[in-house]
């Protein structure tokens, strides 16, 4: 259909798109907050980025501008934006807790020991729960070292 | 501001009444959705706030008070009506013409400039566009006046998924644009529920809730417990709506997110169709903004109280 032309193509310069989940149950406002901190903690916004224009979202998922400037608000609150007055909303803080190249890294690894996993015959469910149940090992295992390092640190480096 | 505002506005055609004793208060820089079933008396309230047809009984008033019809509320409203009606053999250029013409506001570049986003030709007549593309023209037409209101009713009725979709996104660019304000009437509440923040219900050619979306959601909880003590509560909490079964009861209730639950029951949070769908089962049932006008944060509950 051409009524489409231009109301969907995504802004240039726009960092990150929103997409909607309708079935989800999580009211609209909520869902753009979790997808703006989602691309916080994996490096796709990083501070000094702007946020797509209010604009720019209702343009694209038709939804009402009152709720991109609620999920905006929201973020302000959180203290991870912050507004410029006629210019938009801009990332101030940061979630991720390590740079991208070394989640590249990461990635890479964990999709070795996938590789050796299915080598085995695991299948997904199986190395879905042997992974969560190792995960929950781990972290109650160091339970009693955690407090410490929060506080020591206060943030979540000692993770790596 | 209000930017429609009845008093006791009522309408008749013949013996019977579209429109009752209707007092409702619809704040600014929403888009606020007119809800209920066929024959409610939706397009009735939103035809006499366009001033399109003359109160039998009571008043109405929009953008801050200026009356129904006046050429002051005639000028700061955009109105489409159901199934966009268009001069079917006039191209999308004569509608432009003609329509510039007939009011004393229009901006021709802003309508030329949409009409060309869209894809929509000038040189075609209205009736070979697709139903999509009608809509849209309509819509750009009535855009086009710069409103401070636009009004729409029923105005995806006949629209296909995509075609909704980028209608609703020309009124939501609008609206965070321009600063427009939205009422627009459905039956279907679902293609709502994404873009509407204040919420008229009406039943029976009267209004039954009223308030902005956030509050009503935050007021209302279900509860899940026993049936055998259910009409022990019911007479205690201000019960909607219930529904039983021989062993479980499920009443929605109004009640802040606070409020006390009962031993033995569990509350829920409502989706605004189950609060919608409730209120219309029990059409006795009101629940309007108390003196406050339109600005009420937690709506009275009228009747239906113990």
């Amino acid at each position: 259909m051409t009524i489409d032309k231009g109301s969907s193509q995504p802004p240039a310069g726009a960092r990150i798109e929103f997409r909607l989940d309708p079935g989800s149950g999580v009211p609209t406002y909520l869902q753009l907050v979790q997808q703006v901190e989602h691309a916080l903690r994996l490096g796709y916004l990083r501070p000094g980025d702007q946020l797509p224009k209010v604009r720019d979202v209702v343009a694209s998922l038709a939804i009402n501008p009152n709720t991109v400037l609620k999920a905006y608000k929201e973020l302000e609150t959180k203290g991870l934006a912050a507004g410029r007055p006629g210019q938009g909303t801009f990332v101030t803080a940061t979630l991720s807790q390590v740079a991208l190249p070394e989640l590249a890294g990461l990635r890479r690894s964990l999709l070795g020991w996938l590789a050796s996993a299915d080598a085995t015959g695991l299948d997904e469910d199986g190395i879905v729960a042997l992974f969560t149940s190792t995960l929950r090992d781990f972290y109650s295992r160091r339970g009693d070292t955690s407090d410490r390092r929060d506080a020591g640190t206060g943030t979540g480096e000692g993770v790596a | 501001m209000n930017v429609i505002e009845t008093s006791g506005l009522g309408k008749r055609y013949g013996g019977t009444w579209a429109l009752r004793e209707c007092t409702v208060a619809v704040p600014a820089g929403h888009v606020a959705a007119l809800v209920g079933p066929n024959g409610a008396g939706k397009t009735t309230l939103l035809n006499l706030a366009a001033g399109l047809a003359a109160p039998s009984a009571g008043g109405v008033t929009v953008l801050g008070g200026r009356p129904a019809g006046s050429p002051a509320a005639l000028d700061g409203i955009g109105f489409v009506a159901q199934d966009t009606p268009m001069y079917k053999n006039l191209s999308a250029r004569d509608m432009l013409h003609l329509t510039r013409n007939l009011n004393r506001r229009f901006d021709q570049a802003y309508a030329e400039a949409r009409l060309g986003e869209l894809g929509i030709p000038l040189k075609r007549r209205a009736g070979k566009l697709s139903g999509g593309q009608q809509a849209q023209l309509a819509l750009t037409l009535a855009l086009a006046r710069r409103p401070r209101l636009l009004v729409l009713d029923e105005p995806m009725a006949m629209l296909d998924p995509i075609a909704r979709h980028d209608f609703m996104a020309l009124v939501m660019t609008a609206m965070a644009a321009d600063g427009v304000s939205v009422v627009l009437s459905s039956h279907v509440l679902a293609e709502l529920e994404r873009v509407a923040d204040y919420l008229i219900l009406m039943s029976r050619g009267r209004v039954q809730l009223a308030g902005e979306v956030d509050d009503l959601l935050a007021s209302h909880r279900m509860l899940t417990g026993p049936a055998a003590e259910a009409d022990r509560y019911a007479e205690r909490l201000m019960v909607v709506h219930a529904r039983r079964g021989e062993a479980q009861a499920h009443l929605l209730v109004r009640a802040a997110a606070d409020d006390p639950v009962p031993p033995g029951w569990e509350a829920h949070p409502v989706g605004l169709e189950e609060l919608a769908l409730a209120y219309l089962r029990e059409p006795s049932t009101t629940a309007l903004p108390g003196p406050a006008r339109g600005r009420a944060r937690s709506p009275k509950l009228a009747s239906g109280r113990r």
